[in-house]
């Protein structure tokens, strides 16, 4: 436990320290979430329909643009290795790095989505549900993201692959949670992909980890 | 046999999921085969690098 | 504990080399004759459906390359998975060997899926249909795997790497197969393999099962193809392999 908070504590500082750049995903979901608009010149109920895929794939997208971070700038000052060397089970370390990166980056990103919501003419009442699904959702969402950001660790110009392993698993994450967005649109229950969404964080949080800090441990070699 | 070619109109879509198919069949067939044969002719060559005697390296003395 | 002497030959690469080489002619012949045979009795001996028409025909390709696709990911997983325990380099050449077929062999579901469809459902793609979603992340898998796999330089990382990108995305195969019984779908529920016996007259079952066996057969063949030539890859210049080539086996 220690160590996962040591660990956590370190990551959120360092995270701090270059504080300006914890906004570029947010700034790259605004201006993604400005461009379909602009693009589509939809009328007010179009907007309304595409309003909550658009929102939902420009978070996805956006919650890419920070991996770089996770595990890449310990991987190149060498502290990456020391954490493995540790005698912390490298499991703890990784929740706890995957942890500060969500606190960091993803959650302010899911508090702008319900705002840009209004935006799209999402009425107002199904604005809960789509917060809670985006809450379900992250645990996935970070966990997919670490993975990714852990298989390519050690590739120098990872970045491109990235998208193209972890946006085609972030699918399930997909339909579900615009799934919900829109049966709460509708006025309809909302129950069952919003408890997909949980099933699916409980199943990546207790299994994610695993496969991540494996991950990393190979990436080092 | 026109009948045949046309299948009650549902020509196209039968015929172009067997034809596909059967392309892809024969795609990967042939990528198979080209593989394994690009692979011998690589250990081919590797082998005959081998059997060249080496020339032993001369010494060279420091005038 | 004592393991069986056949799992220690299939370590050894020449002897799964040489074991592939002989059941390479078998596997290939007989699948390809039975693909000739289901093919033939697909498309003329077997009655068209009378509700889809002559449409139906696809039954006899389209559930059975999907099937297999989902096999080549297991085989694959699996494999890589035993390479990554046992850090045995034969298993993930199996792995390696297993994608692009496997790769293929979704394509070609989801191809004349979609051509099935047009006919029978008035579409040929629905968004948000879960097996056909599914389905395309399937594919998507495999063509992560493929693209990690390339970026590494050392083979040895990219084989262990790439195994747990391929055992962590295995959960989506039973998730293909079990999405038409836990979600509505365009597609129907199991034919075969639903209680009371297949729900499927016997002129439409035999080429179906002949179909399966035939791409079976086939997709083993392709993948000890493969594995020949990636085992041949991986010894470069060890002994066995200049034997072989001086034998002039090819």
């Amino acid at each position: 436990m220690g160590a996962f908070k040591a660990v956590l504590a370190r990551d959120l500082r360092v995270a701090f320290r270059r504080w300006s750049e914890l906004g570029h995903p947010l700034i790259f979901f605004v201006i993604v979430v400005t461009l379909f608009p602009l693009a589509l010149s939809p009328t007010a109920s179009q907007l309304r329909d595409v309003g909550v895929g658009v929102l939902w794939v420009a978070a996805l997208l956006s919650s890419l643009l920070a991996l770089d971070g996770l595990f890449r700038g310990d991987a190149d000052d060498g502290s990456l290795e020391q954490l493995l060397l540790s005698p912390a089970p490298l499991t703890i370390t990784v929740l706890a790095k995957v942890t500060a990166h969500t606190l960091v980056t993803l959650v302010p990103l899911i508090c702008l989505v319900p705002l840009s919501a209004l935006s799209f003419n999402i009425p107002f009442a199904a604005l809960p549900t789509l917060a809670l699904a985006l809450l379900l959702a992250t645990p996935t969402l970070s966990v997919l993201v670490a993975l990714g950001a852990a298989l390519t660790v050690s590739l120098r110009r990872g970045g491109s692959i990235v998208g193209l392993l972890v946006l085609p698993l972030t699918g399930p994450l997909l339909i579900f949670g615009t799934r919900a967005t829109d049966l709460s649109v509708n006025g309809e229950p909302t129950a069952a992909p919003l408890l997909l969404l949980a099933a699916l964080a409980a199943l990546a949080v207790s299994l994610g980890p695993l496969a991540i800090a494996a991950a990393v441990k190979v990436g080092l070699e | 046999m026109s009948e045949f070619f046309s299948m009650n109109g549902h020509g196209a879509y039968v015929w172009s999921a067997y034809g596909i198919t059967l392309a892809v069949l024969i795609l990967n067939a042939w990528l198979a085969r080209a593989k394994l044969l690009a692979a011998l002719q690589r250990a081919r060559e590797l082998a005959n690098q081998a059997e060249v005697p080496r020339k032993q390296p001369t010494v060279r003395r420091l005038q | 504990m004592k393991l069986p002497r056949w799992f220690h030959q299939l370590g050894s690469p020449p002897y799964v080399y040489r074991l592939a080489e002989r059941l390479c002619p078998w596997l290939g012949g007989l699948g390809i004759l039975l693909l000739a045979v289901g093919g033939f009795w697909g498309l003329v001996i077997a009655p068209p459906d009378y509700q889809q028409g002559e449409s139906a025909r696809i039954l006899y390709i389209h559930p059975q390359t999907a099937y297999i696709g989902m096999m080549a990911y297991v085989v694959m997983a699996v494999a890589a998975g035993v390479g990554y325990v046992w850090r045995l380099k034969i298993a993930h050449a199996v792995a390696v060997s297993a994608a692009p077929i496997g790769a293929w062999f979704t394509f070609c579901a989801l191809f004349t899926g979609a051509v099935w469809g047009r006919p029978t459902w008035g579409t040929y793609w629905q968004w948000g249909d879960p097996r056909i979603m599914f389905e395309a992340l399937l594919l998507f898998l495999f063509l992560g795997y493929l693209a990690l796999r390339g970026a590494f330089d050392e083979r040895d990382k990219a084989d262990r790497v790439t195994a747990i990108l391929a055992v962590v995305g295995v959960v989506n195969v039973p998730i293909v197969h079990y999405s038409v019984e836990w979600w509505n779908s365009l597609h129907q529920t199991s034919t075969l393999l639903s209680e009371g016996g297949p729900a499927m007259t016997t002129d439409m079952l035999i080429p179906f099962l002949i179909m399966f066996a035939a791409f079976t057969l086939t997709f083993y063949w392709l993948l000890l193809r493969r594995l020949q030539a990636e085992i041949v890859e991986r010894e470069g210049d060890a002994r066995w392999i200049r034997e072989l080539v001086a034998e002039g086996a090819r």
